[in-house]
């Protein structure tokens, strides 16, 4: 695998400016993964992992939405400062993107074959023979018969829909996989299914994949590196073997603490107290503090700074500034 | 799945403890519109005019009472609109015309979404063979042109006011049946009425209390729009002669006598066509923004 | 002999649908102790939600008998079925679409009581409402708030204090935590344990997630296309899985943790059709030894293989 920084994100903000005030949805963030690595970014619902994926894509709703500073540099070039036409290009190309609900995201009166063969069309130079063909090949590649190319969306499940679109988001060899809960609609045994082949997928093909996702299990089973989430910012960055050996930021830690153990048993869980802070008045300081069991004053008044605790394993604690006094442990 | 992240975390949670029901949101959502805003005070002034149509103009006095020697002059400082065939001032005959076109408009929408509704909501909430029947009938309903059908009506019952309401409010039942049974159809299958049932509410209460409340919004704004549509057959059942009967003041009846004298008294049919427009103008700007206001899908 | 609160034998509810008779349910047999909970665990489509459904006889079930309480309640009328609703409750898995848009907090959680005549007069109404809204932990100054301007674990509660407000003895509670965040998950599953001791409760917890229904369920049951294939207590399900599916279900899980990965079992093709399913094992074609099983073609049965430990498979000898 080599070692080349693929993707590059600087200092990202995204608002959603509304009439009932400024959402805050990412505020700040830094991302960096090398070619073929696979990077999950966590969160509960509103952190922000979506709009950063749709960011990267270019695909904010403007308006409400706006990116407001930052830089997003793919293979060298920062998105954020080409032409439309030329995103264009790279969309559904050398970044493509899965989107949650595999029943909404196909278009239910074109075959199966001729959606695949669509996006191929669009981006490289085949004629429609040549691109069906492709798409054959593709379909065949997630594990369909290749000879279901003209069935139409309905005739499939629910897993198998996610494999057409796995397909179609491949077809061009994509250089960046987004994938947006991917086998969230999923049971779990077809869940298993999908993350098998996209493993799979992503050794052929050496593709990097940003794979967002809630679970936990999931980010354990596919990620090299995890990215934790809360109110927009990156709290905690590290690999996963230091994610899940030894994760730090108390926010992390209630994460782990609100899953039921497999393995042990455990009488009542460790919930994280509170909610979700409003994002369109974020609590100052550390946003986590309201709800952190460590948190003391100063949380509240310093926000703060992304610290290295140990190699590539960043967290963004005043723990670890050596400004509050705790220990943080399971 | 434009901006889940906004819409999942906009559940902003409200500190005071008073009810700011859906319907306030929808006001509030309204209110930034300015050209339902605009419709709105056109309506309120329309409405007040008719209600106040006795302190302007004096019915039997002005309105109805002949005045020979004057007839079909220009507007003037005296009659600010003019006076028609048989000297009458058209001001004072706009206003209280004004009573009997919203009158009517209003009314007989409230025919055709009682009506309409009952129907409509016992047809989509217990499906099956009655949902055939009543549909079905609604469906030859649909199948007669509505004016037509108001005419056939009118003529059977013999032309007034309450004749008119009922013709025009009948021949737009099903419209609203279909509305109605729609979103009663699409309600019926959400998880709060089985809870309702679960609770051990009866069909009556779970209609009444969860079902129509909820599928008020459709019915509303083409209630709106319906009582544009009820004034303009008014004008036009009128016009032919099968609507009021003079001497009362209608804008469409006015309009037809006005007719004659097109040519060398303007003022005559001008004036009333030009209400009957900005009404339904203003109704429907109305009826618009209250489709966006009522729209989820619009609220950002 | 355990006290038994609901007993359920050989239910069945079929739906017609323009291809054939849909068997969701089909020959389940069940019993739930007084203050225990049931973990029913399946895949989307395995019928689970319907059995549910149909012993709170929200749905009517086809065959079988449903005996709450010593009484077999598919015989009750209008009447009875109404106090029944008293008794037995649910709770449902989606806080958005369970609670009617156009009505208070307050409104939703009183409704049941005026239903039932249950307090005498407004004040008194106010006061339980406000005791039971206490109980799922919601603050007072949100009597007035309707469910759109609250989170999705609030709604949960609400759902939860309608539920309470009739006093039931049994609950069921259909995926009542699928659709929150996990740390809102941790909280309602914990509210749930902790009324569950107080008030003595009984859940049927329907749910597709294998660790929270392990976490909180004394026995579980898996269901495959409308039947049981292995019921037992929960730890002795997951330590010792044998049912085929079961064991590929439990492996299927993705665990948070790196350590013990177990080897995966991926089960090959999808859930089959549940429209006039062919005699037989039901997971005869997805089934990793079905090469090996000499009588796929007739329907295998819950056997006892100790410990409370009951599993419906041709191969159950060879498995063990």
């Amino acid at each position: 695998m080599s070692k080349k920084e693929l993707l590059k994100i600087e200092d990202l903000s995204i608002y959603y400016i509304t009439e009932d005030g400024t959402v805050k949805a990412v505020n700040g963030i830094d991302i960096k993964l090398n070619k073929g690595e696979t990077l999950g970014l966590v969160g509960e619902t509103g952190a922000g992992k979506t709009t950063t994926a749709l960011g990267i894509m270019r695909l904010i709703p403007n308006p409400p939405g706006k990116i407001m500073s930052g830089k997003i540099e793919f293979e060298g070039k920062d998105l954020l400062n080409i032409p439309e036409e030329e995103m264009r290009m790279i969309r559904g190309n050398k970044i493509s993107m899965i989107f949650q609900d595999p029943m909404t995201s196909l278009n239910p009166v074109m075959t199966v074959g001729e959606q695949i063969a669509e996006v191929i069309e669009i981006h490289q130079d085949l004629n429609k023979q040549e691109a069906m063909k492709k798409a054959e090949e593709m379909l065949e590649l997630v594990g369909i018969p290749a000879a279901r190319v003209n069935d139409y969306p309905h005739q499939f499940s629910g897993g198998m829909k996610q494999r057409v679109v796995i397909a179609i988001s491949l077809a061009c060899n994509p250089q960046l996989l987004i994938a947006d809960e991917p086998t969230t609609a999923l049971d779990v045994t077809i869940q298993a299914q999908v993350l098998d082949l996209m493993n799979n997928l992503k050794e052929e093909f050496n593709t990097a994949m940003i794979l967002i996702t809630h679970d936990l299990g999931v980010v354990s089973e596919v990620c090299d590196k995890v990215a934790i989430m809360y109110a927009g910012e990156i709290v905690e960055a590290a690999s996963l073997k230091q994610l899940f050996e030894n994760p730090r930021h108390p926010y992390t830690l209630g994460l782990f603490g609100s899953i039921p153990n497999l393995d042990e048993e455990v009488d009542r869980l460790k919930p994280i107290t509170g909610l979700m802070p409003d994002p369109t008045n974020l609590p100052t300081g550390c946003k986590f503090h309201p709800r952190c069991p460590y948190g003391t004053d100063i949380c509240a008044k310093q926000e703060p700074k992304a610290i290295e605790i140990e190699d590539g394993h960043k967290v963004k604690c005043l723990i670890y500034e050596g400004l509050v006094d705790a220990e943080v442990k399971r | 799945m434009t901006s889940n992240v906004a819409k999942g975390t906009m559940t902003v949670e409200k500190k005071k403890n008073k009810k700011r029901s859906q319907w306030a949101e929808v006001w509030r959502r309204l209110k930034k519109n300015k050209m339902a805003m605009l419709g709105l005070a056109i309506l309120t002034i329309l409405v007040l005019t008719a209600i106040f149509a006795d302190f302007i103009a004096d019915y039997d006095n002005v309105v109805i009472k002949q005045d020979l020697v004057n007839k079909l002059q220009g507007p003037s400082a005296e009659h600010p609109f003019g006076t028609d065939e048989f000297g009458r001032d058209i001001f004072a005959r706009m206003i209280h015309g004004a009573r009997v076109s919203l009158r009517v408009g209003i009314l007989a929408v409230g025919i055709s979404i009682i009506i309409g509704g009952t129907l409509g909501a016992i047809a989509g909430y217990y499906g099956g063979k009655l949902d055939n029947v009543i549909m079905r009938v609604m469906d030859i309903f649909l199948a007669i042109p509505s004016i037509l059908l108001a005419i056939a009506i009118v003529s059977a019952l013999g032309p007034s006011l309450m004749n008119l309401m009922i013709a025009i409010g009948i021949s737009s039942v099903p419209s609203y049946a279909r509305i109605v049974r729609s979103s009663v159809l699409s309600i019926r299958d959400q998880e709060f009425i089985e809870a309702a049932k679960a609770i051990g509410a009866n069909d009556l209460r779970i209609i009444l209390k969860h079902i129509i409340p909820n599928a008020l919004a459709p019915v509303i704004v083409q209630g709106t729009l319906g009582v544009a549509g009820a004034i303009l057959s008014t004008a036009g059942l009128s016009f032919i002669g099968l609507g009021i009967q003079p001497p009362a003041p209608e804008w469409g009846a006015m309009l037809a006598t006005g007719r004659p004298y097109l040519r060398y008294a303007w003022h005559v049919t001008t004036f009333p066509g030009l209400a009957i427009m900005i009404t339904i103008l203003a109704l429907n700007l109305v009826g618009d923004g209250l489709r966006d206001a009522l729209d989820p899908r619009l609220k950002q | 002999m355990a006290d038994k609160i609901l007993e359920v034998k050989n239910l069945k509810k079929y739906f017609k649908t323009p291809k054939g008779m849909l068997h969701a349910v089909d020959g389940v047999n069940f019993s739930i102790e007084r203050g225990k909970t049931l973990g029913v665990v399946g895949e989307s489509g395995c019928g689970k939600s319907t059995t549910g459904r149909v012993v709170l006889r929200l749905l009517e079930a086809t065959d079988g008998d449903i005996i709450f309480e010593g009484k077999n309640i598919r015989m009750f009328d209008k009447r009875q079925l109404r106090q029944l609703r008293r008794e037995m409750q649910i709770i449902f898995q989606d806080p958005f679409a369970s609670l009617n848009p156009r009505m208070t907090v307050s409104e939703i959680i009183a409704e049941p009581l005026i239903i039932h005549g249950l307090t005498k007069n407004k004040k008194e109404l106010d006061k339980r409402v406000s005791e039971l809204m206490e109980i799922v932990g919601l603050a007072d100054r949100l009597v007035n708030a309707y469910p759109h301007e609250l989170d999705g674990g609030r709604r949960q509660r609400i759902g939860i204090a309608r539920t309470l407000s009739l006093n039931p003895k049994f609950i069921v509670c259909d995926e009542p935590v699928s659709a929150l965040d996990v740390s809102i998950q941790a909280q309602v599953l914990n509210l749930m344990q902790d009324l569950q001791e107080e008030l003595g409760l009984t859940y049927m917890f329907i749910t597709h997630d294998l660790s929270v229904v392990k976490h909180f369920s004394d026995e579980i049951a898996v269901m495959y296309l409308g039947q049981l294939v292995e019921k037992a207590p929960a730890s002795e399900l997951f330590k010792n899985p044998v049912h085929p599916y079961t064991k590929a279900l439990l492996s299927a899980i993705p665990v948070p943790s790196l350590k013990n990965k177990k080897e995966r079992i991926i089960l090959k093709g999808e859930i089959t059709s549940p429209i006039n399913p062919e005699p037989g094992c039901r997971f005869a074609k997805r089934c990793p030894h079905a090469d090996k099983c000499t009588n796929a073609n007739s329907q295998p049965v819950l056997e006892n293989i100790g410990n409370e430990h009951y599993v419906a498979c041709h191969m159950v000898n060879k498995l063990m």
